[in-house]
C-alpha cells in the first residue's frame, strides 16, 4: 500500500468518531465514512500534498451538509439503545450530550466536534469550514453555549421522570 | 507581557480552553479567572463537555473497523461501489418521488438500508391493511411459498415459525426491492394483529438490529450476509424486539 493510502488508513477511526457525533446513527455515519474514503481515493491523483487529515475532514463535513439537505420528509430512525431504560449513569450521559448535539445547526456541531472532540486548531477548522478565524470562533462559543444551556436544562426533567 | 488590566473577553476564555491563547496572556485569563468566578465555572463547564464528548465518542475510534470501510476493499471495488451507489440514488428517487435527487448525485444517498426500511414500511402500511387478499401464496402452501420466493430471489427465503409469539403465517407475495426481488411475508395473531417480514439483498454485508418508525408503525432491521432484513408491525418495540428475534435465530440458522 503506498504512503498515501496508508495516511488515509489511518484516519479511520477518527473519521468514524467525528461521523458518528455528527450524524448520529452509526450506519449513516458509517456511509459518510464510506463516501469519505471512496471520494479521497478516487482523488489519489489529484492529491499534490499538503495535510491528508484536515482533507478527510474536509470531505465528510461536506459530504454531511449535502446529506442533511436531501433529509426531507424520512421516517425518524434512532439506535436502539436510546430509549434502553437501564442505561447506567455514564450512558445515560452520553445520550444526553448526543441529544444536545443534535439540538445544533450543522456548521456549529461541526465546529465544536472538530475543536473538542477531534482536537483541531480554530485556523485548520477555518480552512475545513472554509470561513474566517472569527466566524469559526463565533461558531464554537455559540455551540458551547447553547449545549450548555440543553445539557443543563435536560438532567433535572431525566431525574423526574425516573 | 501585556497589560493584565486589559479586560479579558469571550474570544480569550475559549481560546485559553483550547491552548489557542498566545502563552504571554494565559497568566493574565488565569488571574481574571481566579476574580470573575461566573467564567471560571464556565471554563470549567467548557472542559466537562469536552471529557464529556469523549468519553461518548472515543470508544467509537476503537472499535474495529467494519470490512466495508477497508481500504484494499475500496479501491479494489470502485465501480460495483459506484453502480451500489447509482442504484440506491434511483431507488431513493422513485421510492421518494423527489426531483433534483438525481442532481444531487450519489454522495448525498442516505444509508442506503435506511431507503430499504421505509420500502419495507410503506408495503408493510399497504398491505396489512388488506382483508380479502394480503398475500399472493396462502400459508397453508408454505413448502410452495418458501420454493417459489427462494427461486426469485436467489437465496434462501424460509418462513419462521412465530407461533411462540402468537403469530400464524397468513402467506407471502414478491414485491421489487432496491436491487432486485424481495420477499414479503405477513403473519397474524388470533387478535388480528400483523406483522410483516420483508427481506431483499442489501449493500450493507452485516449490521446491528436497529429500530426505525413511521406513523404507528415500528420496524426492527439489520443486514446478515448480504441479505436486509425488516420486521415490521405493531410500535411497541418489547413486542417487536421479542418477534424480530425469532426471526433473526431462524435465518441465522437457515443460512440467510
Amino acid at each position: 500500500m503506498n504512503a498515501f493510502r496508508q495516511s488515509v488508513e489511518a484516519m479511520i477511526p477518527a473519521l468514524r468518531r467525528y461521523a458518528r457525533a455528527l450524524a448520529r446513527d452509526a450506519d449513516v455515519a458509517d456511509d459518510l465514512v464510506q463516501d469519505t474514503l471512496v471520494r479521497a481515493l478516487r482523488s489519489e491523483r489529484l492529491f499534490l500534498g499538503g495535510d491528508v487529515r484536515n482533507w478527510l475532514y474536509a470531505i465528510l463535513t461536506n459530504l454531511n451538509k449535502n446529506r442533511r439537505r436531501s433529509l426531507a420528509r424520512r421516517p425518524q430512525f434512532m439506535p436502539l439503545l436510546d430509549n434502553n431504560p437501564d442505561a447506567s449513569g455514564t450512558e445515560a450521559e452520553g445520550r444526553d450530550i448526543a441529544r444536545a448535539l443534535a439540538t445544533l445547526v450543522e456548521e456549529q456541531r461541526s465546529v465544536l466536534l472538530l475543536v473538542m472532540l477531534e482536537g483541531l486548531s480554530y485556523r485548520e477548522v477555518s480552512d475545513i469550514q472554509g470561513v474566517p478565524i472569527g466566524t469559526v470562533m463565533s461558531r464554537l462559543a455559540r455551540a458551547r453555549a447553547h449545549v450548555k444551556a440543553v445539557l443543563e436544562g435536560e438532567r433535572p426533567a431525566l431525574r423526574r421522570v425516573k | 507581557m501585556t497589560d493584565p488590566k486589559i479586560p479579558v473577553t469571550e474570544d480569550e476564555l475559549h481560546a485559553y480552553v483550547d491552548n489557542e491563547l498566545p502563552a504571554e496572556r494565559r497568566g493574565d485569563v488565569e488571574a481574571w479567572l481566579a476574580a470573575h468566578p461566573d467564567d471560571a465555572e464556565r471554563v470549567r463547564s467548557w472542559s466537562a463537555m469536552a471529557e464529556g464528548l469523549r468519553a461518548r465518542y472515543d470508544a467509537v475510534a476503537d472499535e474495529p473497523v467494519p470490512k466495508r470501510l477497508e481500504i484494499e476493499r475500496l479501491v479494489r471495488q470502485p465501480r460495483q461501489w459506484i453502480y451500489g451507489a447509482i442504484a440506491a440514488a434511483l431507488v431513493a428517487f422513485i421510492a421518494g418521488g423527489g426531483v433534483g435527487w438525481l442532481a444531487r448525485g450519489a454522495a448525498a444517498s442516505p444509508s442506503a438500508l435506511q431507503n430499504f426500511t421505509r420500502d419495507a414500511l410503506d408495503a408493510h402500511r399497504l398491505y396489512v391493511v388488506e382483508v380479502r387478499h394480503p398475500v399472493e401464496v396462502p400459508g397453508s402452501e408454505r413448502a410452495h411459498l418458501q420454493q417459489w420466493l427462494t427461486k426469485r430471489c436467489g437465496w434462501d427465503v424460509r418462513a419462521p415459525e412465530l407461533d411462540a409469539t402468537g403469530l400464524k403465517l397468513v402467506g407471502g407475495r414478491l414485491l421489487p426491492g432496491p436491487t432486485g426481488p424481495a420477499s414479503f411475508l405477513m403473519y397474524e395473531s388470533a387478535s388480528g394483529e400483523r406483522f410483516t417480514v420483508y427481506a431483499a439483498r442489501a449493500a450493507a454485508e452485516t449490521t446491528q438490529m436497529r429500530y426505525a418508525n413511521q406513523d404507528n408503525n415500528g420496524a426492527l432491521f439489520w443486514s446478515d450476509r448480504g441479505v436486509g432484513y425488516v420486521v415490521s408491525g405493531s410500535s411497541d418495540r418489547e413486542r417487536l424486539t421479542q418477534v424480530a428475534r425469532l426471526v433473526y435465530d431462524q435465518t441465522e440458522k437457515s443460512g440467510g
